[in-house]
């Protein structure tokens, strides 16, 4: 059995609502968190992000000027300074289901959809921990596989067979972030 | 967390994008425990959410009445971009934190608040007393949560709202097939 040692965790929640940042904190302090840092808007999250590198982001979406959506989007550059692959989790009051492809193709690692759960926000913490997916990079997008399932029934073209592997020796991305490279 | 060494980036390359694999840099933080270890870390923060309800009423009253200078500013001033948005995020954080405050038939009746904003060609042309309806039920259901039948009362009366506005925006918007699909689309959280 697993169980995840959450003191080891640092954590940057993202909501423009004060209670709803309450009980996220709550929720996470007891789960056995101890770092956990607030924004209120995705503009400070972003700066917090660079600043504090956190392992795990939960954001918002709807909020003002500078949406969860948009905070994703930036986190995902894979250009950027910060670490572009740190597991976000989008927890939001939108209950459509086009609302879930939006937030998967702006690059957020999973979503819940509000009202919250102790179990819910639980379990996708353990997801991204416990089973990480690889990246994927096109022309249009960076950020996880969108593909959760193998169909084994798919009839067409597919277009991951072949390729050729690359190692590349690298810093951790912990590290790089850190140093600012 | 610990300092990691140095990890790879494994890159495989295909026609038109690549496929990028690293070491799960959070994988220290997943302990193997024996069956027997008791820690129930869900348990332990629903019960914190618990010793937090006794401020549920006082926020719920507290987004009810921004809902309510929201649509105040709207009577005043009319349906300016700002006024619409303010009234949307007013309506949408009451959708997604009223079960949570313990009041599922104000985050129901948002809902359905929500979807007159979203989907209405002309906020303008929206009847007055639809909206008005709207937020007076939020109102209601937040102020006589304590008394008897009320529960019962709140979901028939949001629903009822739901039917009605529902009605209207399929009417409003039968030439506007995306609108249509997203206002029959099934929500993504199971009904109350």
């Amino acid at each position: 059995m697993y169980r995840i040692d959450f003191n080891k965790l640092r954590f940057l929640i993202c909501d423009d609502n004060p209670h709803m940042r309450r009980i996220l904190r709550t929720l996470l302090h007891s789960f056995g968190a101890r770092e956990v840092y607030e924004a209120e808007d995705g503009a400070t999250a972003l700066e917090m992000y660079s600043h504090y590198v956190p392992d795990i982001v939960i954001t918002d979406w709807a909020m003002p000027i500078f949406d969860g959506l948009e905070l994703a989007q930036m986190i995902r550059q894979p250009e950027s300074k910060g670490n572009p692959y740190a597991p976000i989790i989008m927890l939001t009051g939108h209950s459509e289901k086009r609302r879930v492809t939006v937030a998967r193709d702006a690059g957020v690692t999973e979503f819940l959809a509000k009202p919250i759960s102790a179990k819910g926000l639980y379990q996708r913490i353990l997801n991204v921990v416990a089973s990480p997916r690889p990246f994927i990079k096109t022309k249009t997008y960076f950020g996880p596989d969108r593909r959760r399932n193998t169909n084994n029934t798919y009839i067409g073209p597919e277009r991951r067979v072949g390729g050729e592997m690359e190692v590349m020796q690298q810093p951790s991305l912990l590290d790089k972030a850190r140093s600012g490279i | 967390m610990a300092k990691e060494k140095p990890g790879t980036l494994q890159i495989k390359s295909f026609g038109d994008h690549h496929v990028i694999t690293q070491p799960n840099p959070l994988r220290k933080v997943l302990l193997r425990v024996p069956e027997s270890d008791l820690d129930d870390p869900v348990g332990r923060a629903e019960k914190a959410l618990a010793g937090l309800s006794g401020e549920f009423k006082n926020w719920m009253a507290i987004e009810a009445d921004r809902l309510s200078a929201a649509h105040a500013a709207v009577l005043r001033d009319g349906f300016t971009l700002d006024n619409r948005e303010e009234l949307f995020r007013a309506a949408h954080d009451i959708k997604g934190d009223a079960a949570t405050f313990g009041f599922p038939s104000a985050g129901a009746a948002a809902d359905s608040l929500c979807r007159i904003i979203e989907h209405a060609p002309d906020l303008d042309q929206v009847p007055a007393d639809l909206i008005t309806h709207h937020i007076n039920a939020i109102q209601a259901i937040v102020r006589e949560r304590t008394k008897l039948d009320t529960a019962v009362m709140a979901s028939k009366l949001s629903k009822q709202l739901r039917g009605v506005a529902d009605e209207f925006l399929l009417k409003v918007n039968r030439d506007r097939p995306e609108h249509l699909e997203a206002i029959l689309a099934p929500s993504i959280v199971p009904a109350e």
